[in-house]
């Protein structure tokens, strides 16, 4: 006697969960599992993840005056930039002409986390693997360099290799070919939601089985006279600190560098025995449809309450949020509203914390150095404090670890990006 | 009695705002006129360009800048400081 038809569905359903569309526990619709395998960074805090976790637990602030031509005619004259950045240390001659900066900082980021995952891409893994970057400015300081030469000092030739060092893709290209990561490989930008929107993509293929390990992260050099000079016509920009959620902060301090990270097969991973940071659980992307500057609280709630749903985690599940927090006025007080509703009570027990006071904000590259924020609040339960704070602002009345990195143990975690254009991208991962 | 420097203030505004020069008066604010904080930061940068002044303004704390914008009249006059400073 046949069952009736719902009934023996469901049946089908337990037993075979991969070609089932919903999120049983038995094999999450077939869905892979995503860790994370290796990560690399190098920003204003540090050439390294170590250096920077150190300076997140000391709240070390990497923000100094800025060092560059023509820095005199900036009215904005700060800024978290690398120092001691020594490419010959790292490339070639015939590297070190055709990688921009920002095809630099990501190549040795990218070298950081592949050493740490220890993987070879030899054969049938480089044609299963990948690599997916963000960044906003691409070869900015190529553009500055070339229209200097042209437009300022009257030259008409210039070197060979201005578009491929300047291009958007540049670095996402180069690391395909350090590595031989011949799957997907492309650059995402959207802004200062350029890693973020970079680092879901790439758990989305993995997860989806579309590639085994995809490199992730993003990149940025956009510390140069013409990249501050535009940023300075909004006035946006802070001239003395970062201070984000503080109620006398007075704008953004932007950065520069990069993170990436090995995004793995959890089997892959498990199966060769890889330490695991920690696992990517869900992603969320929504478009505020609104203004092309201005924020809307309702676009980055739906976000994050997207990646929650995403990984099947409820709110009260999230212990620490890595906010966008820029320090702008508008910024802060609408992401603090965002998470508030979306959160609702459970807002008042979570930590949220802007790392960007400290290694300031790195565009297209911010989502992936602050990452290593929510790697080391899972990993070594501590939470990157949120420095430069002073003064309390009730439309921010949160708690934003102010100044002073904290021990607590936190089991998931949420990193927000909000780009102008009104690009929202948040990630969500979990203790393994 | 409108001097020069002010009409061509009132004359920036109007074009931002899609408005009659007249109706630029003193006691309108940037919202009264429809201007919001994208819109000011444009007209703060024409009335830059159109005098060859530089405007201390951080749209962050506008209540904590040098540049009064609480008015049409409170821009005017403080337009006209920063001339007679360039000038001085």
């Amino acid at each position: 006697m046949s069952k009736p038809l719902d009934e023996a569905l469901i049946d089908a359903g337990r037993a075979a969960p991969a070609i089932q569309g919903g999120r049983d526990l038995a094999g999450r619709g077939g869905l892979r599992r995503v860790v994370i395998t290796g990560a690399g960074t190098i920003n204003a805090l540090g050439h390294d993840v170590a250096s920077t976790m150190q300076a997140f637990r000391d709240g070390r602030c990497g923000i100094t005056q800025l060092e560059f031509r023509d820095v005199d005619r900036l009215s904005i004259q700060i800024g978290a930039q690398v120092h001691d950045w020594t490419p010959e240390t790292y490339f070639n001659r015939q590297q070190i002409l055709l990688y921009d900066k920002f095809t630099q900082f990501t190549l040795l980021a990218a070298k950081q986390a592949v050493e740490q995952a220890g993987l070879h891409f030899q054969g049938a893994l480089g044609l299963r693997s990948g690599v997916v970057l963000g960044t906003a400015g691409g070869g900015l300081n190529t553009w500055d360099e070339n229209y200097r030469a042209v437009y300022e000092e009257g030259k008409n030739r210039v070197h060979p290799f201005v578009v491929p060092k300047l291009m958007n893709n540049a670095a996402a290209s180069h690391v395909s070919m350090e590595f031989g990561l011949r799957g997907p490989a492309f650059t995402v930008a959207t802004a200062c939601a350029s890693s973020n929107h970079a680092m879901g993509l790439a758990f989305q293929m993995v997860r989806s089985g579309a590639a085994d390990v995809m490199l992730s992260g993003g990149s940025e050099a956009m510390l140069c006279f013409g990249g501050v000079k535009a940023w300075e016509g909004l006035r946006v920009m802070s001239k003395d600190a970062c201070r984000p959620f503080s109620a006398n902060r007075n704008g953004m301090v932007q950065g520069e560098g990069a993170g990436v990270f090995v995004f793995e097969d959890y089997e892959h991973a498990h199966a060769r025995g890889a330490e695991i940071l920690a696992e990517v659980v869900g992603f969320a992307m929504s478009s505020d449809a609104q203004d092309i500057v201005m924020p809307s609280a309702q676009g980055a709630e739906r976000a994050i309450t997207g990646a929650m749903m995403d990984a099947g985690l409820n709110r009260e599940d999230i212990g620490y949020i890595n906010a966008h927090g820029t320090g702008t006025a508008a910024n802060d007080k609408t992401e603090c509203a965002a998470v508030a509703h979306a959160f609702g009570h459970h807002a008042d027990r979570l930590m949220i914390s802007s790392t960007k006071s400290m290694h300031g904000h790195l565009i297209g590259g911010t989502g992936a150095v602050e990452l290593l924020a929510c790697i080391m609040a899972l990993r070594d339960g501590v939470i990157a404090p949120t420095i430069g704070y002073q003064e309390p602002d009730p439309e921010c009345a949160l708690d934003v670890v102010p100044n002073e990195a904290r021990e607590a143990r936190v089991d998931a975690v949420l990193s927000n990006a909000f780009a102008f254009g009104g690009l929202n991208a948040v990630i969500a991962l979990r203790r393994v | 009695m409108t001097d020069d420097i002010t009409t061509r203030i009132r004359a920036i505004i109007a074009e931002q705002a899609m408005l009659d020069p007249d109706q630029i008066t003193d006691q309108a604010t940037p919202a009264d006129l429809g201007i919001d904080s994208l819109g000011l930061v444009e007209s703060i940068f024409a009335i830059e360009e159109e005098f060859d002044i530089s405007i201390p303004f951080n749209a962050n704390e506008p209540e904590k800048s040098e540049f009064d914008i609480s008015n049409m009249g409170t821009i005017i006059a403080a337009v006209h400081r920063l001339v007679a400073d360039k000038a001085g």
